[in-house]
């Protein structure tokens, strides 16, 4: 099986995050970056499904050197080849899309896995925009998959439930988290992680679809008030829920 | 002639959701501001009434595309006709609902249509003649302006946000059609819907209870959850009692689990992590029940109980029965 997983390098959840000086993007410095977390399950159900059908698993990651280090995680998780598709500029969910769609036309692969969004931008756009661009059927948010012989039947998460969906490969999926749990590399995979190559594309540039005219932060909402210190405040806090906040 | 905006509608079973409302009125309230039109577009088997409903908010012309073969969601086949029925009626302008269908759907449109799309809208303005989106962007931490730059554009509008405006009281006219498609346009089907019934996901309830390890114990959440019945809302959890197991998965609050905007947000025995906080931090009004003062849930709730929640709690929903006449 030809299995293609796309991983975005995003910074960590405990990131408290800055306007940057051009008052449209996050202040970088002292960041840390990490495997977009719904990648990660994205990249544990393709190892998975490798290890049972045999094949190979290809990263893609589109972005600057840093996500490198990203791809070196993927590599020691257990992936086979790890490709970079290099653009240093931001690119917005189109941009991205076309890039990795270009490159995994080429690969003709049976499966191409994707989280369903980053949690940089939260789109959750660029695995609908790919499958789209390539003409393939494909699962959103999914849960769980059976994949025999070709024929696909995953379950995806909709609001309160859950959805069945069959459908055949070639075909693009998203991953929700809970799909499965992720392997923590061993320290061997890591090791010869390091010395693993990864290639490097230069992707053709498009033109933006969507501009970032502005990034602020949330109004913040300062602490409020305490009415109590036990069971006996509920009768004042069910009063204010309902005359003051107007809620219930 | 104007700005035509198009609302596509979600239904379940051939009736709307909440959120279909929302994005009717949301397009007939810019249609005016843009000086347009608004077309609501609804696809189901057994929808005309459906149509008809959705007809009485705001938009001019609600089409309604009928038939058993997209009885059930198909992004392939749906998208086909969103773009066509776009297409036909020269749209510059389609709202969706940013529910797992809506973001979907938008994506599939969007490469049809040559649509850049912004997603999860939480604001929308209009400036110099142009839609500007507000949307969240890191879970929370940060909101960024943006401007669709392609000559039809897609916005995806978060559920719950969009409420203002009610019924317009006049009717739209109501144009039905067939799903005029191919076996080919199925490319994934769905075969089957479970959806649990009784209380409504976090992303679509106006009120959330959540619970977090505070609650000690799996079997106390029957505490969490008679607040959320009692209040006619859905039950949240932090990802600390979703990893331990004692909640599923699909009630996770958070910036790895689910991001809501309800009107009231009840965090009980939750620390207020920065990744729980990212989930739920633009809920209207917070209240937080906690024993510990210092918790960083304070921080950001407007209304607290610096106690225990396993005694707060029966209180608590005791006293909400009371005053909904209940008890
Ligand atoms: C990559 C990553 C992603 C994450 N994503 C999420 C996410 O999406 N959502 C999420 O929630 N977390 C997420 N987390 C985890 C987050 O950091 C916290 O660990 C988690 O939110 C803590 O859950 P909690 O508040 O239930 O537990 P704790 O932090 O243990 O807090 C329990 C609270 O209960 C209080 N308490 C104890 N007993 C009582 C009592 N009897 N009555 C009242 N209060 C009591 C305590 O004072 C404490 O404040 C993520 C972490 C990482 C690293
Ligand atoms: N820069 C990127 N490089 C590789 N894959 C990406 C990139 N950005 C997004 N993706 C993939 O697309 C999914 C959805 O991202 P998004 O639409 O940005 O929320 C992610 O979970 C990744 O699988």
């Amino acid at each position: 099986m030809n299995i293609v997983v796309c991983v975005n390098h995003v910074p960590d959840t405990e990131t408290k995050v800055k306007v940057g000086p051009d008052g449209k993007s996050i202040d970088k410095a002292g960041v840390n970056y990490m495997l977009s977390p719904y990648d990660e399950s994205a990249v544990e159900e393709c190892l998975r499904l490798k290890e049972k059908n045999g094949g190979q698993v290809t990263a893609i990651s589109l972005g600057g050197d840093a996500n490198k280090e990203t791809l070196r995680k993927v590599y020691a998780m257990g992936v086979d080849k790890a490709i970079l598709l290099k653009d240093e500029a931001p690119r917005d969910s189109y941009g991205v899309a076309k890039a990795l769609a270009d490159v995994i036309k080429e690969l003709s692969p049976d499966v191409v896995f994707f989280g369903k969004q980053s949690i940089d931008y939260d789109d959750a756009q660029v695995g609908g925009l790919v499958a789209e661009m390539l003409g393939l059927p494909s699962v959103s948010v999914v849960v769980k998959l059976e994949i025999d012989n070709g024929n696909v039947r995953a379950q995806r998460e909709i609001e309160g439930g859950h959805e069945t969906v069959e459908t055949r490969l070639p075909a693009v999926f998203t991953a929700q988290k809970g799909l499965n749990e992720p392997r923590y590399p061993s320290l061997r995979g890591i090791m010869q992680a390091k010395s693993k190559a990864i290639e490097e594309r230069v992707p053709e540039p498009v033109p933006p679809q969507v501009e970032v005219v502005a990034m602020r932060k949330p109004t913040a909402k300062g602490a409020g008030r305490i009415v109590g210190t036990d069971a006996s405040a509920v009768t004042e806090l069910v009063r204010l829920l309902h005359e003051e906040a107007k809620v219930i | 002639m104007g700005t035509t905006l198009l609302a596509f509608a979600e239904q379940h079973d051939g009736k709307l959701k909440r959120n279909a409302y929302e994005v009717a009125r949301a397009a007939r309230a810019y249609a005016d501001e843009l000086g347009g039109t608004a077309i609501g577009l609804v696809i189901g088997h057994n929808v005309r009434e459906a149509a008809a409903q959705l007809g009485g908010h705001g938009v001019e012309t609600v089409v309604a595309i009928d038939g058993p073969s997209v009885a059930s969601y198909s992004t392939t086949a749906y998208a086909k006709l969103v773009a066509r029925i776009a297409k036909e009626k020269g749209v510059e302008v389609l709202f969706l609902p940013a529910s797992t269908l809506g973001k979907d759907l938008a994506t599939r449109v969007a490469v049809k249509l040559g649509a850049g799309v912004a997603a999860d809208c939480t604001g929308l303005k209009v400036e110099g003649g142009e839609l500007i989106a507000t949307r969240p962007v890191y879970a929370g931490k940060a909101v960024v302006d943006v401007k669709v730059l392609t000559p039809v554009k897609i916005f995806t509008l978060r559920p719950n946000v969009f409420t203002s405006g009610t019924g317009s009281g006049t009717q739209a006219r109501v144009e039905v059609l067939a799903a005029d498609l191919d076996e080919s346009d199925f490319g994934a089907r769905v075969i089957d819907t479970q959806v649990a019934s009784g209380r409504p996901d976090v992303t679509e309830a106006d009120i959330i209870v959540s619970g977090g390890r505070g609650l000690k114990a799996p079997e106390n959440f029957h505490l969490v959850e008679e607040l959320a019945d009692a209040l006619g809302g859905g039950v949240g959890a932090s990802r600390a009692v979703v990893d331990a197991g004692w909640r599923p998965h699909d009630e996770q609050v958070g910036q790895t689990g689910k991001t809501v905007s309800p009107s009231l947000y009840v965090a009980c025995g939750i620390s207020g992590a920065v990744q729980h906080l990212a989930g739920m931090s633009s809920a209207k009004v917070i209240v937080a029940i906690n024993k510990d003062k210092d918790a960083p849930i304070f921080q950001i709730a407007d209304y607290g109980i610096v106690g225990d929640a396993l005694e707060v709690l029966p209180a608590f929903t005791r006293e909400v029965k009371k005053l909904l006449g209940e008890g």
